[in-house]
């Protein structure tokens, strides 16, 4: 089954890291990439701009608002994804456990609608 | 007898003895609750059909599986499609062929200890779990399992459906967790079925069919879950601390229905099989050397039918138990009924103490319990006023008859 892993952290924490510890951050993300890779479990993933450079767009009565800004105004935003491949639900929440975004922000698991 | 009751007769004779078995081992084979619940009931439906004509099959378990397989196999390919579904359909269909070619119900592997802890699992809404298991494993309906936990039956039958929804979308899984997840994910199983029993246990008159019968069910689930985790200490606790409990249930009111708290009870009145067994189970638990709470559990109740039994009169032995409980977890329950124990170890105004800590915490505001003890404990220092006064406020949170009664006594009781 394919999972989505959304990470979810503060987004002024990075800029208050020193230039080595945000190297050290850099560095464990890209093991926990590489270790996902590894397992044959990664799809796909990403790392995002802050939520500064969001913008939302609906359209109601055929025109379309655009607004400014993240859709969720909550102190934590949406900073990355990781989309895997797994058995089951165990097996995704072993990994959104290891990734390092669970352990200084939250990671929602999600399961892909299969067609 | 008509061909008809007669196969109805073996159908009931199947339901109750392998319902659990069946529908375990069809949710882990399809890896759907809902879907399996659904291809037993029709497979049950097909069998009152064709049992009358076609007579009761020499082997009625294998029969079912048979037919649900066939049933779950069509309503697969109707519902889902794309290579997911392509797989988990040869699965199902090898699976289903395996088992029944045996045919002999024992070759049915039993999966209920796997589809209890997909029940149970940190995923599913704690509350909803215990019904959950009792659904999954014993085949209740939403109204028996509704009245229960007293909530409305379409509200129960609604939540029932989102957690089976849950399980099949979000993929959890229907297996045993690994040695070292297990303790863990263990406790949220134990946890559900002592919520269950507790259910139970809150009509301890047994005046409400349905409810008394959760007591067993949870009894059921408790001696499954030990049976098929001998080496799991606080799978044994648990049952210990629930046969505890049982063995007192006769001892518990009068004949005319009132309340006799612990203290007053007849002994002679207590099931002393259960008990043996209770505290067989606990040794055996203590015996794998890792403490737990529901040992403690056990254990307490140990001590007071120990105590009772002989007299004893010094409470050192609960006191050190609550303790150990408290340190485990920091319940304000676990520290009220620690304050009993020592308003007899040391008396009522150091019980009183520790209570006016618990209450400023607020959570007991409205736990009858709290108020009743202490109102005991009030009478007990000769303060009546504030005694008195307590006693109101535990009628008023009472929700069992015979206690309201049993407490209106003790208040009227109090001298003026």
């Amino acid at each position: 089954m394919q999972y989505l892993l959304m990470l979810y952290a503060e987004e002024g924490g990075w800029s208050r890291m020193s230039p080595a510890e945000q190297e050290q951050g850099v560095a464990a993300y890209g093991a926990y990439t590489q270790a996902l890779k590894t397992a044959g479990a990664l799809v796909g993933s990403n790392r995002l701009q802050g939520s500064a450079t969001a913008t939302t767009v609906r359209v109601a009565n055929n025109k379309s608002q655009v607004l400014d800004g993240p859709y969720a105004d909550s102190k934590e935003q949406l900073a990355g994804y990781y989309l895997i491949d797994v058995a089951d639900l165990d097996a995704a929440l072993a990994w959104a456990a290891r990734c390092p975004a669970a352990s200084h922000g939250i990671v929602e698991v999600r399961p892909v609608w299969s067609m | 007898m008509d061909r008809t009751a007669q196969a109805r007769r073996a159908a009931d004779a199947v339901a109750r003895r392998s319902y659990g078995k069946l529908v375990a081992f069809l949710a882990a084979a399809m890896r759907d609750m809902a879907a399996a619940e659904d291809a037993l009931s029709e497979a049950f439906a097909a069998a009152l059909a064709d049992w009358p004509r076609n007579g009761c099959p020499a082997n009625p378990e294998a029969w079912l599986l048979t037919v649900a397989r066939r049933k779950g196999i069509d309503r697969f390919r109707q519902h889902r499609n794309g290579e997911a579904a392509a797989v988990q359909l040869q699965v199902l269909a090898e699976i289903g062929e395996s088992a029944s070619a045996e045919g002999d119900d024992a070759a049915i592997p039993d999966r209920r200890l796997a589809l209890l802890f997909a029940c149970a699992h940190p995923a599913i809404d704690a509350g909803i779990r215990a019904p959950l298991m009792l659904q999954a494993v014993l085949g209740l309906d939403a109204k028996a399992i509704a009245a229960a936990f007293l909530a409305s039956p379409v509200a129960m039958g609604k939540r029932l459906g989102r957690a089976k929804q849950k399980i099949r979308q979000a993929g959890i899984p229907f297996v045993v967790p690994a040695r070292d997840e297990l303790a863990g994910r263990l406790d949220g199983v134990l946890e559900a079925i002592y919520a269950a029993f507790a259910e139970g246990w809150s009509d301890p008159g047994g005046t409400d069919a349905i409810r008394r019968d959760l007591t067993a069910e949870a009894l059921f689930l408790a001696r499954l879950v030990a049976e098929l985790l001998p080496q799991e200490p606080e799978a044994l606790g648990l049952l210990a601390c629930m046969l505890h409990a049982e063995a007192r249930r006769c001892a518990r009111r009068t004949a005319k229905g009132d309340y006799v708290p612990l203290a007053a009870q007849d002994v002679a009145l207590w099931d002393a099989a259960m008990i043996d067994e209770a505290e067989a189970l606990l040794l055996r638990a203590s015996r794998l050397g890792r403490i737990g709470r529901y040992q403690l559990e056990a254990a307490l109740q140990s001590a007071h039918v120990e105590r009772c039994r002989s007299g004893r009169t010094d409470w050192t032995p609960e006191v050190q138990i609550y303790d150990a409980l408290l340190a485990l977890c920091g319940s304000p329950v676990v520290a009220l009924n620690r304050a009993l124990a020592i308003a007899e170890l040391k008396g009522p105004e150091a019980a009183l103490e520790i209570m006016d800590a618990l209450a400023a915490d607020g959570r007991l505001v409205d736990y009858q319990p709290y108020w009743a003890a202490r109102a005991a404990l009030l009478a007990r220092t000769h303060a009546y006023r504030d005694a008195r006064h307590a006693f109101d406020v535990a009628i008023g949170l009472a929700g069992d008859p015979a206690v309201r009664r049993f407490l209106q006594d003790r208040q009227a009781a109090l001298p003026h």
